[in-house]
């Protein structure tokens, strides 16, 4: 079993380094200004969209190629909850979450005929036919067509000293760190030994009494739930949802994302997310006119040498 | 030796977004985001004829002894993206104003908050009816004529020179298609009851044909055909086939000879007419004339990899001029709210590639700053200017 190498760091080096970071976290914001607060903002909405592909292709093994597509549903849900003022914002994102674990489990079942790069397919036209979904006019009355929907930002509770770009950080990171808080329990547990046993060798689960059915479509229902969680922040962030935000390019981010901080170890995610968000300004700022150019030239450098991800050299 | 890697990759992405702290009170700066990657990218030679402009302003001597930098960024048509690189126009860069910022979604996105940041938003690149409301968004305004005072242009029009035909609609069912009726039904004033037939399709439809045939069969003597570039070309076929000679108007954004009018065929697309307001650097009516020679002048010198041909270029240099002529009124006061004044009271404002006759005119009351365009009609190989009253 390859467990152990899997396993979230339990050692107390690994607590202090945590508690470290969660300092630097936590004052950061005070530090620098609106905009990169607002920048960063952003990188923790892609690293908790990145755990969640990672909770899907990093354990349990199965590919997506079109988390985009929850990620999507979950901005929408947002934005319909909070432009109509039906509730107030924690409790929609908790509602989108909830909405895309269903959807992911809708999807899970028919995935599980599937197995590798045909899954990828599968998830690919998801993602493919998404911005055209939203866009038709059926669904006008709620997802406001191609015109999108405009968000208020929400302000910071009276009586902190936070602006809104502060406050909107504190609430990302809080829904970021229960997240991470789930997802370990969930992998440290049961649930996540399945999933590895699953990934390592189906035949092999099925036959120690692990019910593959069940736990393949999990992975995918908390994995859509995540990603999509991850969506109605940042509906938030953006203040604006609309079909062309969630195109195919958003999936392929993702996995882009997942590979370059390393598969199958959470924290990566962060990495990652800070890759695919920094990473096409820098080259824009390198040349304007070849940044995609850029880009690749810098996404095979790390592929070649760390194969297994920007995690990976962190933890040696 | 973790904790300190982690730290620096704080560090370099924070150094990532620091350049350009101080603003040197010599230049005037100006922000722009353009789809430079990802589906749009064509649209991404305005900006780069823009930015051909500003060299050439530069290069003459800036205005009012002020170099022009202009800072234009890729949002690659993404909405997220398109904040966030405003932002930073804003928050970082400290732009003294946004012009020509491309896409009716990614406007969309930034409009409230640069209201509420209170800097000028002006000359975007769309079409939609969103950008003249100076009560709740009064730094923010538009371009082209948008698709109501298109509408109300073909409703005018109609009711003037064919009062007595009655009126077939071919409607886009969308945002795009439905953007034109509330104009035309006020062009048309108490002609409205001329309406006697409209029919809707889904941009998913293969054909249309069934939609054409079913007005065909109303009687109707005009048909205004509210659609994209590959739904007009199937409607001119099928009016053909159908043996049908109504007087037929199609929507400006539909008015490309390569893509829409050649396709459907040029003989049957005769006398089909349209809105414009830009001069179109094919057409012949220009060979000779000054303004299209300076810029082709213009694009030798300044913008060599650009095409000469392209309505974009028309656009971004346009954009350039109209931006220059604000700054050069606004003088030594560059705060936001003078440039803004400036912007929303030009005042008969030439413009070499604007059609003849065509300036721009808006008050703070009414920001759209071109607010007519004139019927062109296809005859033979082009567009041609077309008076309905000789």
């Amino acid at each position: 079993m390859t467990t152990a190498t899997a396993k979230p760091q339990k050692s107390r080096a690994g607590l202090a380094i945590f508690a470290l970071l969660l300092i630097v976290a936590l004052v950061l914001p005070f530090l620098i200004d609106g905009f990169q607060t607002f920048q960063l903002t952003q990188v923790m909405v892609l690293a908790i969209a990145i755990m969640g592909l990672n909770l899907l292709t990093g354990f349990s093994g199965q590919f997506s190629l079109g988390h985009g597509a929850f990620y999507a549903v979950g901005a929408y849900v947002v934005a319909y909850l909070l432009s109509n003022e039906l509730l107030a914002y924690p409790l929609a994102i908790l509602i989108a979450g909830l909405v895309c674990f269903v959807l992911g489990l809708a999807f899970g079942f028919p995935a599980l005929k599937l197995d590798g790069i045909y899954l990828a397919l599968a998830t690919f036209s998801l993602a493919v036919a998404m911005p055209q979904i939203l866009k038709l006019s059926l669904l006008d009355q709620w997802t406001g067509g191609v015109g999108g929907i405009v968000l208020s930002k929400p302000a910071a509770p009276a009586g902190l000293a936070l602006d809104d770009d502060q406050w909107l950080y504190m609430v990302v990171l809080g829904f970021g760190l229960a997240l991470f808080w789930l997802a370990r329990n969930l992998l440290g547990g049961r649930t996540g030994r399945a999933f590895l046993a699953v990934k390592d060798n189906q035949l092999a689960a099925q036959a120690m009494g692990i019910n593959v059915t069940r736990a393949k479509v999990m992975a995918f229902g908390y994995s859509a739930m995540m990603t999509g969680m991850a969506g109605g922040l940042s509906a938030l962030v953006t203040q604006y949802v609309a079909p062309d935000s969630f195109t195919l390019f958003l999936s392929v981010n993702l996995l882009v994302g997942l590979v370059v901080g390393g598969v199958g170890w959470l924290p990566g995610a962060l990495l990652g997310a800070v890759f695919i968000h920094y990473m096409p300004t820098l080259a824009e700022g390198v040349s304007q006119g070849l940044q995609g150019v850029v880009y690749g030239l810098v996404l095979i450098a790390i592929i070649y040498f760390a194969p297994r991800g920007l995690g990976a050299l962190v933890r040696r | 030796m973790t904790l300190l890697k982690t730290l620096k990759g704080f560090a370099v992405a924070a150094a990532l977004a620091l350049p350009g702290a101080a603003m040197a009170q010599d230049t005037i700066k100006i922000g722009n985001t353009m789809p430079y990657s990802g589906p749009a990218s064509a649209f991404g030679e305005i900006g780069n004829t823009m930015k051909a402009y500003f060299d050439k302003v530069n290069a003459e001597g800036g205005i009012n002894g002020r170099k022009i930098e202009f800072l234009s960024y890729d949002d690659a048509f993404t909405p997220p993206r398109t904040v966030e690189q405003t932002r930073r126009l804003i928050e970082r860069d400290k732009v003294h104003l946004l012009a020509g910022s491309f896409g009716s979604a990614s406007n969309l996105a930034i409009h409230r908050y640069v209201n509420q940041k209170g800097i000028p938003h002006i000359f975007l690149g769309s079409t939609a009816n969103t950008w003249n409301d100076p009560k709740n968004f009064p730094w923010t305004m538009g371009w082209q004529p948008n698709a109501h005072i298109e509408g109300k242009i073909y409703g005018e029009f109609l009711a003037r020179h064919h009062p007595e035909k009655k009126i077939a609609l071919l409607i886009q069912n969308d945002e795009y298609g439905r953007s034109f009726l509330g104009g035309i039904d006020e062009g048309l004033g108490d002609k409205t009851g001329n309406i006697i037939a409209r029919a809707t399709y889904e941009v998913t439809d293969p054909t249309i044909d069934t939609q054409v045939t079913n007005l065909h069969q109303s009687g109707a003597g005009v048909l205004i055909n509210l659609s994209t570039p590959k739904f007009a070309a199937q409607a001119i076929r099928k009016v053909a086939d159908l043996g049908w000679k109504p007087v037929h108007i199609i929507p400006t954004a539909a008015a490309s000879v390569d893509q829409v009018l050649r396709p459907a065929g040029v003989e049957i697309s005769q006398g089909i007419l349209t809105a414009a307001y830009l001069k179109d650097p094919t057409d012949p009516r220009w060979t000779d004339d000054a303004g299209m020679n300076d810029f082709r002048a213009f694009m030798d010198q300044y913008h060599a990899a650009g095409n000469k041909g392209s309505v974009f270029a028309v656009i971004g240099y346009s954009w350039g001029q109209a931006v220059t002529h604000i700054l050069t009124v606004a003088g030594d006061d560059l705060t936001p709210a003078n440039i803004m004044k400036v912007a929303t009271s030009l005042d008969n404002v030439p413009l070499p590639l604007l059609l003849p006759g065509l300036t721009l005119n808006n008050n703070p009351e009414d920001y759209a700053p071109i607010r007519s365009a004139q019927l062109t009609r296809f005859e033979g190989e082009a567009w041609v200017g077309y008076d309905p009253d000789k």
